[in-house]
């Protein structure tokens, strides 16, 4: 039997829900109509469709990474290329479905939370295009870090506010997002960047990024004649993850593994391993599984990679890892960028740290696995955002 | 009928409306907080709202987070909290309410907290992120524990205010405006019709919070209301009690906290011969 998520109370199974103020709970069910509604609408999909494909570049490549492959010697290794989209990762699937659902509606201005910037980024290119009021809220630690997409998102026209609360970065940027929205819920639309925060929004997100799930199924079938055996991904919230997985949920055969961030190490107190060590409970509106103390107080999250630098997951996430439909494994903040520099060297891709933590789980087992054996690796970004940052980890040594 | 329901019923006998101070329990200390609860209670607040302290507080504007992480930092939880009121109860004369959010209560454990808080004394909570979809099992356990939950309610309910009041116990917490919690410079104009409307779907006290920071806001919407709730104002207070105590300067402190007692007793003050609407 198939059940189809969330269920009426937005739930997935028993995660996801609409923890909220009182205050946004008419908004949400507003928004959850507004969705139905836009979503079989033919003048929304046509605009959406054009959109992906002649602003963004859709559908993206599935590209057999022939160097990959031989140099590890055993699956054979497709990479999705979300890195091609128009500003360089998947975001841009979302951002577009969102502002387009804003811009129908007749919201004038729209307000995103963003970690590194790429969400923010995101948001403000689809705010332009679409002649959206854009205000982006960003953790004062993580402007500081991500200078020069604080400044692409100025130059598109948005506004960045810093959020000073709490860690001041990206736990705290949708904070004060979600503090704002209750203030302007009338006016505002809120873009949420990934399949995080309450119903409708996990569900919403989802829907928007299940192109490339879509994109993968007609490919790999016309390449290799069968679906693939494993799809890996990189979770933060788990946008690219959902959108890569949900097509195959219920292809038993197809493994899905989500790539969490263990940062420093699992067993240190600096990661993001959300699923292999966080509790349930509620972050952002939502129930799943978060990193917390036994007061249920939230904890900081680490990792090399600001995109994963999130202490919760999606919901989905959390009823896919209980259902045992996916794993989800670690990978440390080191073995990123060896993935990051293989990659880059043997394929002439720079992926970004985020996608490098799917890529590394990939170097692991693909040695282990017959060379009948077709992954499909979400390479949700590209990693130029990233080079300055690598250049001071590894200090432009000629390696 | 719960200690809340007694506070109202005699108020209301008295012609009188209730004041409701909120502070965060462990800011800047838990022995600080004890003693404010005291004093407060003393200059006749009726229902004191005591915050259990949290690391994301989503509906809390910048001066009650500051007192959040105040009171974290300090090192105060949980456990403390419950403490603290199992201390005052037998002291105070007031009704206690716990504000906390949703996650405190479910790594507790739904059906344990409520338990503990009746245990050690308290009368009420309030979960500002457990929305009525979300709120059945905390329902049922505070029901079954003899603990007022006390809904919010907000400008823009609307058709869902007759389902928010069916559940209510206690008071209904009335947010006069969109946002968070901080001081506004004026009381909306449709406060009065929205508390007019709620009353329409219950018989419970309506209280009103969110912005209320001087006698003369609290003298307005106690013409309309069973209560006047106010927080940032008080917390605000307390931040200068903080601020004095960190630079090291006690006699500071001990103005502040003058200047603050005096300054709740001038909130209760307008809502002690409180004019009827009309
Ligand atoms: C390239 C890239 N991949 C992945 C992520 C993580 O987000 P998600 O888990 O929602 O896909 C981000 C977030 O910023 C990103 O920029």
């Amino acid at each position: 039997m198939t059940t189809a998520y969330p269920d009426n109370k937005g739930r997935f199974g028993k995660f996801g829900g609409k923890f909220v103020p009182e205050t946004l709970m008419n908004a949400l069910e507003q928004l959850e109509r507004d969705y139905n509604h836009y979503i079989e609408d033919p003048d929304f999909q046509k605009q959406l469709q054009y959109y992906l494909n002649v602003y963004s570049g859709r559908p993206t490549s599935l590209y057999y990474a022939k160097n990959l492959t031989e140099h590890l010697g055993g699956a054979k290794i497709y990479l999705k290329r979300e890195d091609l989209n128009h500003t360089g990762a998947h975001k841009i699937n979302n951002t577009i479905g969102q502002g387009l659902l804003a811009k129908m509606t007749g919201k004038k201005r729209v307000i995103a939370e963003t970690g590194a910037g790429q969400h923010g980024v995101a948001t403000a290119t689809v705010s332009a295009l679409l002649g959206l009021e854009c205000t982006v809220f960003m953790g004062e630690e993580d402007i500081a870090r991500q200078e020069l997409n604080v400044f692409r998102m100025r130059l598109m026209g948005a506004e960045v506010v810093p959020a000073k609360s709490g860690t001041r970065t990206l736990k705290d940027a949708t904070n004060e997002a979600i503090r704002h929205w209750v203030e302007h819920v009338e006016d505002t639309f809120y873009i949420i960047g990934s399949v995080v925060g309450p119903h409708p929004y996990p569900m919403i997100v989802r829907d928007f990024q299940r192109i490339i799930g879509d994109e993968v199924r007609e490919q790999i079938v016309e390449l290799e004649g069968k679906l693939p055996d494993s799809i890996i991904a990189c979770v933060g919230g788990g946008s690219n993850a959902m959108g890569i997985f949900y097509p195959f949920l219920h292809d038993e055969s197809v493994q899905l593994i989500g790539v969490e961030a263990s940062g420093k190490g699992v067993d240190t107190d600096e990661h993001a391993a959300t699923i292999s060590k966080g509790l349930p409970g509620v972050i952002h509106g939502s129930l799943t599984y978060l990193l917390q103390d036994e007061y249920g107080q939230i904890q900081p999250a680490h990792s090399i990679s600001a995109g994963l630098d999130y202490p919760g997951i999606g919901p989905e996430h959390a009823h896919l890892a209980d259902t045992g439909r996916a794993q989800y494994v670690p990978i440390t903040d080191n073995e990123a960028l060896e993935a990051f520099q293989l990659l880059s060297r043997l394929e002439g891709i720079i992926p970004a740290l985020e996608s490098s933590h799917a890529i590394a789980h990939t170097m692991q087992v693909a040695p282990t696995l017959p060379s009948d054996h077709v992954i499909v690796v979400s390479l949700s970004g590209r990693g130029d955002k990233d080079v300055h940052q690598v250049l001071d980890i590894l200090g432009g040594a000629d390696r | 009928m719960s200690r809340i329901g007694a506070i109202f019923q005699e108020l209301k006998a008295k012609n009188e409306k209730a004041f409701i101070p909120f502070l965060t329990a462990g800011d800047p200390s838990l022995e600080i907080t004890e003693r404010l609860i005291l004093e407060l209670d003393a200059k006749g607040a009726d229902i004191i709202e005591i915050g259990i302290p949290y690391s994301d507080p989503l509906a809390d504007g910048p001066t009650i987070q500051a007192a959040a992480v105040r009171a974290l930092a300090g090192g105060t939880r949980m456990p403390d909290v419950f403490a603290l009121v199992r201390r005052v109860r037998p002291q105070v004369k007031a009704a206690l309410v716990l504000f906390t959010y949703v996650n405190p209560v479910f790594q507790w454990g739904i059906d344990r907290f409520f338990e503990t808080a009746k245990e050690v004394g308290a009368d009420g909570a309030i979960i500002p992120d457990l929305p009525i979809e979300e709120s059945g099992e905390a329902a049922a356990a505070a029901a079954k524990h003899g603990v007022d939950l006390i809904p919010l309610l907000a400008p823009n309910s609307r058709e869902r205010i007759a389902k928010i009041c069916e559940e209510a116990q206690g008071f209904v917490y009335v947010v006069a405006a969109l946002g968070v919690t901080g001081v506004r410079d004026t009381v909306s104009e449709d406060l009065p019709q929205l508390i007019a409307s709620v009353k329409e779907h219950t018989d419970l006290p309506v209280a009103v919070g969110f912005g209320v920071g001087r006698p003369e806001q609290a003298a307005q919407i106690g013409r309309h209301a069973d209560g006047v709730i106010v927080g940032s104002a008080i917390v605000k207070g307390i931040g200068g009690i903080a601020d004095a105590l960190a630079a090291g300067d006690s006699a500071l402190a001990e103005q502040k906290e003058r200047e603050l007692i005096d300054f709740a007793a001038s909130l209760k003050e307008p809502l002690r011969s409180a004019e009827a609407p009309l």
